[in-house]
């Protein structure tokens, strides 16, 4: 049966959901589920359990649904049953197999890409209940390795990637020193005092990504735009305990984050391309800290690209003459609707501009978001097969350069581009604006 | 027969009504409590313009993909749920007890259109049932219940049908009619079909989020 078979083949072994399950005895299961449940939930989940009438509908939305052939275990309502009905059915009564299985639902076959919630004919919020269960698994201690190792790295250097303080101070002058053989008088400003911008970046830029900070620089120089850079830990604004279910650590991320800012009285923050950055600094993290809105403002690099643009800070020196397609993350798209900006943004400085289908908040999520990709090796095939119909979406753009202002969706995006053998090229927006931007400073 | 008849318009209908009524309003306070004490961002995020943008634009028939995506469902289901609720609040019988019992009147439709609209939500729980057979990503999720719901839903309507046309025993259709009627009410706030009021709450916040933090549409 069809159930079965595509339960055999998600058998994945994960040592940190193993080490986890061993550990758990059913009194400490039960104990932990109803403390989540009764303490941490309330309205919202009492409303979707009472008003989903299980009619199948959100099943159309999830890429994971429909890259298996519309296999009812990947929808996102039997995704729920096999979660949250399941625990909820027993009060929390059940076996260390279905925490494993859960666990391995709620961290890698849901990106809390939140598609389905616009298919959903009363718009319930499954990602939501999906992330209730990843928070038991983390208070349960049942993570995936990799994962848990970015939410220890957060814990215990305030950043995702184990960068130590003073790696992160020679990464910015390296980039700088580098930046330095275009643009002369280019500088990272650090610890500057009453800048107009904060710039901060996810933990993978400067341990992988520096190029991207070069790049940043030099908008950043060439537009004119009073900026700094902190020297402290504070620096990373992405979160991955965000996505393990540590909400504790979440908020002290999300804390320094402001702080640092708030340290150096900038006028706002400006982050780089990253999507679940966007949606910790934006939606969740200053929520769990009990902030409506954020201390300071705070835009994606999407926006502030838009605005250099319309403000004529930043010019477009040539075209980038090869045609492309555009990418929209969820993260800052159906997470804050900068999908035409990008759009425009995009249309300036390439010269053929092709749309994938469906695109801005109908777009099909890259299966990397939500943590799937930071629970690493183990789980890569689960993100590749479970995204086919992104494969077959991208190709029949028939482009050969995708631009995807997202960390996250890169990652994603790359596997799959590869597995499939699009021979497409990624880009950032950054990229693309780096290439084709006027740079009056440079020799 | 006739003991029976008084009891189940007089008694019982005074017990179904007070349950369905005083359980709705109990739901209603009990999870706006909840949103307040335990689940903040419902209330605070609640955007009044942006919530009924996304309630209009859900009750416009294929205004969103996915209504595009699935025409038959959302044919069936559109024609249900206004019949479900046309049908037998503006059926003539039926106000003519209203006035008899409280003298209230109003509007009412031609028996024409009721019949036909009967027939509508029957053909729909029929439809549905047969949805969580044969798809199977619905059947995946479909329990005993879901049947049991759609059985609760359809009796009234099939016994006063039977009652219109005056097939079998007419007393006995009527009875079964009403009492089904009254076994759905007090249920209404108790299972499932609380969505009817539950359904607008969380389209509401939905669409606040959507609107009014993400900037983004809903559909």
């Amino acid at each position: 049966m069809n159930k079965e078979t595509s339960n055999k083949s998600r058998e994945i072994v994960d040592e940190g959901l193993i080490a986890g399950v061993r550990k758990l005895t059913p009194a400490r299961i039960e104990k932990v589920i109803n403390q989540v449940l009764k303490k941490e939930t309330g309205a919202r989940l009492e409303a979707y359990i009472n008003t989903c009438v299980h009619c199948g509908l959100c099943s159309e939305a999830c890429h994971y649904f429909l890259s298996h052939d519309r296999d009812p275990v990947y929808s996102p309502v039997g995704k729920v049953k096999q979660t949250i009905w399941e625990i909820l059915k027993h009060k929390g009564k059940v076996s260390t197999g279905t925490i494993l299985k859960a666990a391995r639902i709620a961290y890698t076959e849901c990106n809390l890409c939140k598609r389905c919630s616009m298919y959903c004919p009363f718009g319930i919020d499954i990602a939501y209940m999906i992330s209730i269960m990843r928070r038991i698994c983390h208070r349960l201690g049942v993570t995936p390795q990799y994962i848990q190792d970015t939410a220890h790295s957060h814990s215990a250097t305030m950043n995702q990637m184990w960068v130590k303080d003073d790696e992160w101070i020679d990464s910015l002058q390296w980039q700088e020193d580098e930046a330095r053989d275009e643009i002369p008088n280019l500088r990272i400003p650090l610890e500057k005092e009453g800048a107009d911008v904060l710039y901060s970046v996810i933990g993978p830029e400067p341990k992988f990504r520096t190029q991207l900070i070069y790049q940043a620089a030099v908008i950043m120089n060439e537009a004119g735009v009073d900026w700094t850079m902190p020297a402290t830990p504070g620096w990373d604004n992405s979160d991955m305990a965000m996505f393990t279910g540590d909400y504790e650590l979440m908020g002290r991320l999300k804390r320094l984050h402001f702080e640092t800012a708030m340290r150096l009285k900038v006028k706002r923050i400006v982050m780089g391309e990253c999507g679940h950055a966007y949606r910790s600094v934006y939606d969740t993290g200053n929520r769990w800290l009990g902030w409506k809105d954020m201390p300071i403002p705070i835009i994606h690099a999407v926006q502030f690209y838009w605005e250099l643009l319309n403000e004529g800070k930043l010019k477009v020196a040539k075209k980038f003459e090869e045609p492309v397609t555009f990418h929209d993350p969820c993260n800052i798209v159906r997470g804050m609707g900068l999908h035409e900006k990008a759009r425009e943004v995009v249309k300036a400085f390439c010269k053929d501009f092709v749309e994938m289908y469906p695109n801005r908040e109908h777009n099909y999520c890259c299966c990397a978001g939500g943590g799937v990709i930071n629970c690493g090796p183990p789980f890569k095939m689960t993100r590749i097969t479970g995204n086919r119909i992104k494969a077959e979406q991208l190709k029949a753009t028939g482009v050969k350069v995708v631009i995807a202002p997202c960390h996250n969706c890169h990652g994603g995006l790359d596997d799959i581009i590869h597995h499939y053998g699009l021979g497409m090229e990624l880009k950032f927006l950054g990229d693309i604006i780096y290439e084709c931007m006027e740079k009056p400073n440079a020799v | 027969m006739h003991g029976i008849y008084n009891f189940i318009t007089g008694p019982l209908a005074w017990v179904s009504w007070s349950i369905f009524i005083l359980g709705i309003l109990y739901r209603l306070a009990n999870i706006t409590l909840s949103a307040k004490k335990r689940d903040g961002v419902v209330l605070n995020y609640f955007n009044l313009k942006y919530a009924l943008r996304s309630i209009l634009h859900w009750m416009i028939p294929f205004g969103s993909v996915n209504m595009r995506k699935h025409p038959i469902m959302t044919i069936v289901s559109f024609s249900f749920h206004i019949s479900l609720l046309v049908a037998p609040i503006f059926l003539l019988a039926h106000v003519i007890l209203w006035e008899e019992f409280f003298g209230i009147s109003f509007w009412t439709i031609p028996d024409k259109v009721a019949d036909i609209m009967t027939v509508v939500v029957i053909a729909g729980c029929l439809f549905f049932a047969v949805r969580r057979i044969i798809i199977k990503e619905v059947k995946f999720v479909t329990s005993p219940s879901d049947y049991l719901l759609l059985v609760l839903v359809a009796s009234p309507f099939v016994f006063g049908f039977l009652a219109y046309h005056q097939w079998f025993d007419y007393q006995l259709m009527l009875i079964l009619h009403i009492l089904s009627g009254e076994i759905l009410l007090a249920l209404i706030p108790f299972t499932r079909l609380v969505h009817m009021v539950f359904a607008p709450l969380v389209r509401a916040y939905t669409g606040s989020e959507f609107g009014g933090v993400r900037h983004a549409r809903d559909w």
